[in-house]
């Protein structure tokens, strides 16, 4: 697997997710600066957490219109499978890439501690190696988490199980106090609609091996290696 | 030419923030207080006097990078 990791001014989570991406593909990304306006061939991109420029104006809103996004956009456009966590997600909003916007918490502090989610489509090639409604326990690390969209949108992905995590309690149960940030319908990371790309706001690249404190993260990055090898 | 921008949350977008600021107001003694929005003010000095290509123009860049027009509204006031 050829992968490459997206790197802004004050991302800080590019180092953790090519240690994840190393461990489960046996080969390491390539690092492509935000300035540069050509990727490399590969079957796989991230664009990594962190805070892009100081998340400056809106969280993602300058990265979003950094010179290697229009290679990015055109790349997911063209069908090839871009992975956004947590800054990334809120870059992949403002780039269009993924409907909806993520706002300030609800509770309007920076929360990071693990979380639960439910697995609510495990049939993407992110997430075939978790079973349909599998709880995983992932951390979150963001202020800006809490996901809006319009009623039209909202419903859409809904009717076309584009919900890939909710947020829930340790035993599967999605309700208001297992929300931590406010997000509507506890959503947690969406698909868009050809299924190529998934942005979430938990840290899956965080929890991939015993040493770090758990494995829940790593049957995504499992998943997106064989599935890749394969290709 | 200046321009002058306001960004606002649209109706029906929640604003913890503005929230926050109205119990933080009524905790300082200050009654009547309904509702509180928060936005983003900015200014912009522009070349040139042609007032009908300066809105275009920040209208544009409200539009592409200054708003996010799924949550937000912006204005543009401009002043010679």
């Amino acid at each position: 697997m050829k992968s490459c990791v997206i790197v802004f001014p004050g991302s800080n989570c590019d180092r953790d997710v090519a240690v994840a991406l190393q461990a489960s593909s046996g080969s390491a990304p390539q690092m492509v600066w935000h300035g540069e306006t050509e990727l490399p061939k590969c079957d796989l991109i991230v664009l990594p957490g962190g805070f892009s420029h100081g998340d400056y104006l809106r969280s993602g809103a300058m990265a979003a219109r950094a010179p290697i996004m229009r290679a990015v956009v055109a790349r997911a456009n063209a069908g090839t499978p871009v992975l956004g966590l947590c800054n990334g997600f809120q870059v992949m909003t403002e780039a269009g890439l993924l409907p909806g916007a993520l706002m300030r918490n609800a509770g309007l502090k920076f929360i990071c501690r693990d979380v639960f989610l439910k697995v609510e489509n495990s049939n993407s090639l992110f997430t075939r190696l978790y079973t349909q409604a599998q709880v995983v326990r992932i951390p979150i690390s963001h202020h800006d988490g809490n996901y809006f969209a319009d009623a039209a949108t909202l419903d859409r992905l809904e009717s076309t199980g584009r919900v890939a995590f909710r947020y829930c309690t340790a035993d599967g149960v999605v309700n208001a106090a297992a929300n931590p940030n406010g997000s509507l319908n506890n959503i947690a990371g969406i698909l868009n609609e050809a299924g190529n790309v998934l942005g979430m706001m938990p840290h899956p690249e965080r929890l991939i091996a015993p040493e770090l404190g758990g494995t829940d993260g790593r049957p995504m990055f499992d998943a997106l290696a064989s599935l890749l090898q394969n290709a | 030419m200046k321009a002058r921008i306001h960004i606002t949350l649209k109706k029906g977008v929640l604003d913890p923030q503005g929230k926050a600021i109205a119990n933080a107001l009524s905790h300082l003694g200050f009654g009547g207080v309904e509702e509180v929005r928060q936005g983003k003010y900015i200014e912009i000095d522009l070349t040139g006097n042609d007032s009908a290509q300066a809105r275009a123009k920040v209208d544009a860049m409200c539009a592409q990078l200054l708003a996010n027009t799924v949550i937000e509204n912006y204005t543009v006031e401009l002043e010679a």
